[in-house]
């Protein structure tokens, strides 16, 4: 997995995630969010344009930072992800705990 | 990230008389080669007659949970000992055995993790995975081999 992390000029912070999000990884993901939130930024987009597959770990991740971000008064959502991450989200509901967007500029613009 | 000599991970071809041929490979416990035996095991899976649109994601999903598990919990991450994986076509069917050292565990006992009161757990989701991913699941009685079964083309 390859992380980049970048600020957006209206102030959100965007990661996109490239390749595999899985158990091998999935630090180095709560590692870019929380620092991050201690360098101060409160709006996230993470973004799946370029992901490969994503795993229950990588999953669990995404649900451990979500609630760090909600506990800090801040705000993320997810961009990006194709048919068969989508169907996962799905698969395991939490499609409805995230924000999802299509797109990441979509994404940037309703957080 | 440090560079990493690839470790190889050579696939044996075993024959067993009348039931044909096995794809076998031992797969050691450290987490940092799980997407290289992935990539192999998943490539041996469309060999064997797995759909490619099927192995490129459901399977490879599962399979990194199934290895996930065995590596971490099943081996405790002790790289001397070796995840076997076994692969068999049987009829219409692609059967991967994946075996680890471990106790075993009851697959029964795993709660529902779509559960509304366990949405929000961080763990928990690996074995409905694969339940959902691939056509069947298998366990062996002790708890320690799990069997994951796809159709072929």
């Amino acid at each position: 997995m390859a992380l980049a992390v970048a600020n957006d000029p209206s102030g959100v912070c965007v990661i996109s995630v490239s390749d595999q999000l899985i158990v091998a990884n999935r630090q180095e993901l709560k590692q870019a969010v929380l620092e991050a939130l201690e360098a101060g930024a409160t709006r996230f987009v993470i973004d799946f344009t370029d992901a490969g597959y994503i795993d229950s770990s990588g999953l669990g991740v995404l649900v451990s930072v979500s609630k760090k971000v909600r506990e800090t008064g801040g705000e993320l959502r997810l961009s990006g992800l194709n048919e068969d991450l989508r169907m996962l989200f799905e698969l395991t509901k939490l499609d409805t705990l995230f924000k999802i967007s299509d797109t990441r500029q979509e994404a940037i613009e309703a957080v | 990230m440090s560079a990493r000599v690839p470790i190889e991970l050579p696939v044996r071809h075993v024959t067993e008389g009348s039931a044909g041929e096995a794809r076998t490979l031992s797969v050691p416990s450290d987490l940092s080669i799980l997407e290289h035996a992935i990539d192999v095991i998943t490539a041996e899976s469309v060999a064997c007659g797995v759909p490619d649109d099927v192995a490129q994601f459901k399977l490879r999903v599962a399979l990194s949970e199934a290895l996930s598990n065995a590596i971490i919990y099943g081996n405790g991450l002790d790289a001397s000992k070796p995840v076997e994986v076994v692969l068999r076509v049987v009829g219409r069917r692609v059967e991967i055995h994946i075996t680890d050292q471990g106790a075993g565990f009851d697959p029964e006992t795993i709660p529902d993790p779509t559960a509304a009161d366990r949405l929000e757990c961080p763990d928990g989701r690996g074995l409905f995975l694969i339940r959902n991913l691939v056509d069947d699941v298998m366990f062996n009685d002790r708890g320690n081999a799990i069997c994951l079964v796809l159709h072929r083309d």
